[in-house]
């Protein structure tokens, strides 16, 4: 089970309002290599792990991507909680307006509704590592897309925290696979 | 809408306790995959000694980070700000 704790990973701050920049972070919150895709992507594949340290691994990871979802949430919140309706005319966030007002809402940048299609739970534990690899360094390319866009030194500052998360998670799970790939090898009875 | 403000001495807690806390989620990462690495094991026991420590300060002062946790009357628990919420700048 799961036990909420009232606080963020990171102390997220924003210096201004810009419902564009909004519209843009959503990507993380909704889109295909967002952090909606990451918690249920390796929270999902947690059954059908073979060993205790993979098991640990998904559930830990996967629980952490849950954080840095309610992180996102709040960049995108404080950057439209305080535009008036005038400033949100004619941005790429009244599209997302005129549907959900100024509340988050899992979709990419450019509209699509989150999917479980854009994970997979292969039942292989070598095919799945592999696609959680490849999920941190497209999130991780994401960010840098989004930094480099981005003109809130506020909200560069936490897309940089959660882009060497990307990093950090890659490497765990490199090292989980490799581990794996040692032990599978290591039996004599196939 | 209710007007929650955190004063600086509940911020500069909460920020100590975030920080400690992140430090537990980089062993415990890294612990799921070298369990047996025992200097790694002690930094972990030693960072969440001291978590414990702060959060019974501060929920003592601010109630519960967690439904588990007791509360003084009424349930404080529901008392914002919420994470979203908050302002995490020390004037």
């Amino acid at each position: 089970m799961w036990i909420y704790e009232k606080r963020l990973q990171y102390p997220v701050r924003v210096d201004t309002t810009n419902p564009t920049l909004a519209a843009m972070i959503i990507e993380q919150f909704g889109g295909a290599d967002g952090e909606l895709s990451a918690g249920i992507r390796y929270l999902t594949q947690r059954w059908t792990m073979p060993t205790n340290q993979t098991k640990a691994l998904l559930t830990d990871i996967g629980t952490e991507e849950l954080a840095h979802w309610e992180i996102i949430g709040t960049l995108v919140w404080k950057l439209v909680k305080d535009a008036p309706v005038d400033e949100i005319k004619g941005t790429p966030f009244e599209a997302h307006y005129v549907n959900h007002g100024k509340s988050p809402f899992p979709h990419s940048a450019a509209g699509e509704a989150w999917t479980a299609a854009y994970i997979q739970s292969k039942g292989d534990p070598i095919a799945d590592l592999h696609e959680d690899m490849a999920a941190e360094q497209k999130a991780r390319a994401t960010y840098e897309w989004l930094i480099n866009i981005s003109d809130d030194p506020g909200v560069k500052d936490t897309l940089r925290f959660l882009r060497e998360r990307e990093i950090v998670h890659f490497q765990r799970f490199g090292e989980a696979l490799m581990i794996l790939q040692d032990e599978l090898n290591s039996k004599k009875f196939f | 809408m209710e007007v929650n403000l955190m004063d600086r001495e509940q911020k500069i807690l909460l920020k100590e306790i975030m920080e400690v806390g992140f430090v537990l989620v980089e062993t415990n990462l890294y612990l799921d995959i070298q369990p047996n690495d025992e200097r790694a094991l002690r930094l972990h026991n030693s960072y969440s000694q001291k978590y414990k420590e702060l959060e019974s300060l501060y929920q003592a002062k601010y109630g519960p980070l967690r439904y588990t946790e007791m509360s003084s009357y009424p349930w404080a628990y529901i008392n914002g700000p919420w994470p979203w919420e908050i302002n995490f700048d020390i004037p």
